[in-house]
């Protein structure tokens, strides 16, 4: 009986934690400010990380995104992961980003990044970073690249190439 | 011999092609320097150069454009930094750096249709040639450099952001290119000198 009420308590916890973890989310949407962000920008594992700034309104992203999709596609099995971060207006969300989400079949991971205070974490993000999009990170265990830039497949692969052959 | 040769050439051209390939490289002005003067466009169709403004002190010169939600964003607070300044000698100058075949909702007829519909009270200019941007470092839109004239010509005091807060005018807490224009009129320094913001990249062919 003991174990029984201490397995419905944790049955409880367990939900109500779950309840908590998607009020934060816009429905199926994951939303983050940037200390919310920051952990997957830096996760420390076997993985190399490729994680691309963009949004639904800014044209050079639009065009380059299929590559990230490809990428994330042929290099799954070495480890590869895509992070698609949106940088679109919250208020866009439910008119833009999730149709074009739904629409073009993204399978990377996709989040929204909403934190309006950008001098402070477009310079945790990167040094360099002048704020223009698309923005592109590659990391894993052993190096960390930032790229302000728009990309070919080829480029692509040429620059995750650095990454996963070493 | 030969091969010490072959190999001190090879070495430095790596070095060069290194040089030029990096990516993340941006020449352009930084606080301190002089800004060139230009000679663009305005959506009236006459020439627009700094050296026109006799009376100015300085000058709040942004890139902007039509297309960038970014820069629709700040419109409005743009018009109010011309209204706030332009008669203390800082008006507003502002510069569409992009491809118009590329954005053609940034082309000439859409710039003098977006200025007459918002009543922009500042020269919008072309960056035709786009030769100007380049020569600032200008990266995106919108992209402000504030310049303070001097007998040197006129030196970059500010680069970045217009405040901190995008997406509500009234949440803003800190106003950077007030808050340096502010200093510089008062004879002080000014407090932030560069900020970063997202913006859309400058559109080249």
């Amino acid at each position: 009986m003991k174990f029984l009420k201490l397995s419905l308590l944790l049955l409880c916890l367990y939900a109500c934690k779950e309840e908590a973890g998607d009020a934060a989310q816009s429905d199926d949407l994951e939303v983050y400010d940037f200390n919310g962000l920051e952990p997957l920008l830096n996760q420390n594992d076997d993985k190399t990380y490729v994680v691309n700034f963009w949004a639904t309104w800014c044209a050079p992203c639009i065009k380059e995104l299929p590559y990230f999709e490809q990428l994330n596609r042929d290099y799954k099995e070495k480890n590869v992961e895509v992070l698609l971060v949106s940088l679109d207006f919250p208020r866009q969300y439910d008119k833009k980003l999730k149709p074009y989400i739904k629409d073009k079949n993204l399978q990377s991971r996709v989040v929204a990044l909403n934190d309006p205070d950008m001098n402070t974490w477009i310079p945790k993000v990167n040094e360099d970073w002048t704020g223009a999009i698309p923005a592109t990170i590659i990391y894993n265990s052993s190096g960390r690249k930032f790229y302000e830039k728009s990309f070919t497949y080829e480029e692509l692969v040429n620059e995750l190439r650095t990454f996963i052959e070493n | 011999m030969k091969t010490l040769k072959q190999i001190v050439l090879l070495a430095a051209v790596v070095l060069m092609a290194s040089a030029f390939t990096n990516s993340t490289d941006n020449p352009g002005y930084d606080i301190g320097d002089v800004a060139t003067d230009f000679k663009l466009k305005n959506i009236d169709g006459k020439m627009v150069s700094m050296a026109n403004y006799t009376d100015a002190k300085g000058f709040i010169v942004i890139f902007t454009c039509n297309t960038c939600p970014y820069a629709v964003k700040y419109e409005d607070r743009i018009i109010e930094l011309d209204k706030k300044y332009a008669d203390k000698g800082y008006p507003v100058i502002a510069i569409m750096p992009n491809d118009t075949e590329i954005k053609p909702g940034d082309s000439f007829e859409n710039m003098q249709k977006r200025a007459k519909a918002k009543g922009f009270t500042f020269p919008y200019l072309i960056d035709e040639g786009q030769e100007i941007y380049p020569q600032y470092g200008a990266t995106k839109t919108p992209h402000v450099y504030l310049l303070e004239k001097s007998k040197q010509g006129n030196v970059v005091r500010y680069i970045g952001a217009i405040d901190d807060n995008y997406q509500d005018a009234a949440a803003v807490k800190v106003k950077y290119v007030e808050n340096a224009v502010d200093a510089l009129l008062a004879g002080k320094e000014v407090p932030e000198t560069k900020t970063r913001a997202i913006g859309c990249s400058i559109k080249v062919k």
